[in-house]
């Protein structure tokens, strides 16, 4: 379980940190241009971080203690053709839909 | 246009993405009831950072037991596209004062950028009180739906049975949010990186590893992009 300390530190931070990068330039920095370094790294962050989050979470899932399991990756890739093709309210219905359907067709959790 | 009117034209221009938000929200209530937390700590979390993704992805970590500066670190990652939004939006709102920059900061969301930034682009003629207008339009139909279906998500997580696998919710709405972003060849070998960088270094202490993985899917992105650049296939 999460600790009351590491939660309140973590979300205090993360509320601060986030409001100062939403601040930076419309508050702090006004109009001065970003480096092109920068931006040319920055299009990456959301691409970069979340495949590298959630690819654990896929092939070692905590639920069943860390062990592989076909019904998550079926519903993962489920998931990922649906956000690729649809929407990503598509890929909500479709990822757990099938992550549902596959765990009824292979009874085991 | 008055001022007025544009409020309530950003207020219907973000109507499409409720759909988005109410399932986000409520998803996170969920799942952070599940992680262990409390009503007033879910709602706290959503209040005062107000990023869906981040919030996923710091509670993901925390409950993991990875270090606390490192679930920060990972949380601010996945916001610093922010600071882009930051800089488009100057142009457009910087003009308006301080306190009024701060709020709208504060209600800087992925939707809100999105539809306003589109809109003004669209429409020039929009003077700039109308601009300020019509962001706090936007917000002021997404902030009161996030709040109130984190709070009805806490409120029903305790009861969602297990056989319900809740616990994949949390990378079903990452992988959900991945899609839209891979919107060309850069961003696909970044994507692509970042999960082989992510099974090479789960070796690494909780974190590290996600860390590791991110730099190396954003260079990787980086310098796809520069190689097409100097190819003659800028975007």
């Amino acid at each position: 379980m999460i600790s009351d300390s590491a939660f309140w530190t973590l979300t205090v931070c993360l509320g601060l940190g986030t409001f100062l990068i939403r601040f930076s330039f419309l508050g702090l920095l006004g109009g001065r241009p970003l480096p092109d370094w920068l931006l040319l790294h920055l299009k990456y962050v959301g691409v970069g971080v979340l495949p590298a989050l959630v690819t654990p979470m896929v092939l070692w899932p905590a639920a069943t203690g860390g062990e592989t399991d076909p019904a998550r990756l079926i519903a993962a890739l489920a998931t990922l053709i649906a956000a690729l093709k649809g929407t990503v309210i598509g890929a909500l219905i479709a990822g757990m839909g099938t992550l549902y359907l596959a765990q009824y067709l292979t009874p085991h959790l | 246009m008055t001022p007025r009117a544009a409020f309530w034209l950003g207020y219907r221009d973000c109507a499409p993405f409720i759909l988005v938000v109410i399932p986000f929200a409520t998803l996170f209530g969920v799942v952070a009831r599940d992680a262990g937390l409390d009503i007033l700590q879910t709602m706290a979390m959503s209040v005062l950072v107000i990023a869906g993704a981040s919030q996923f992805t710091a509670l993901a970590l925390l409950k993991d037991h990875a270090p606390v500066f490192i679930a920060l670190l990972a949380g601010l990652a996945v916001n610093l596209r922010m600071a882009m939004y930051s800089a488009a939006l100057v142009p457009h709102l910087g003009h308006a004062r301080l306190g009024t920059r701060a709020l709208m900061s504060y209600l800087m969301v992925d939707q809100a950028f999105a539809v306003a930034v589109k809109t003004y682009e669209e429409r020039p003629e929009m003077t700039r009180p109308e601009k300020v207008a019509y962001y706090f339009g936007v917000m002021m139909l997404i902030c009161p739906f996030w709040y109130a279906c984190t709070f009805a998500g806490a409120v029903i997580g305790r009861a969602v049975p297990a056989e319900m696998s809740l616990d994949f919710a949390a990378p079903v709405c990452f992988i959900a949010l991945i899609g839209p972003l891979i919107r060309s060849l850069p961003h696909t070998v970044a994507a692509v990186v970042s999960v082989l960088a992510a099974i090479l270094f789960s070796g690494l202490p909780a974190g590290l590893g996600l860390i590791a993985a991110a730099l190396s899917a954003i260079i990787a992105g980086a310098q796809v992009e520069l190689w097409l650049r100097r190819r003659g296939h800028a975007r």
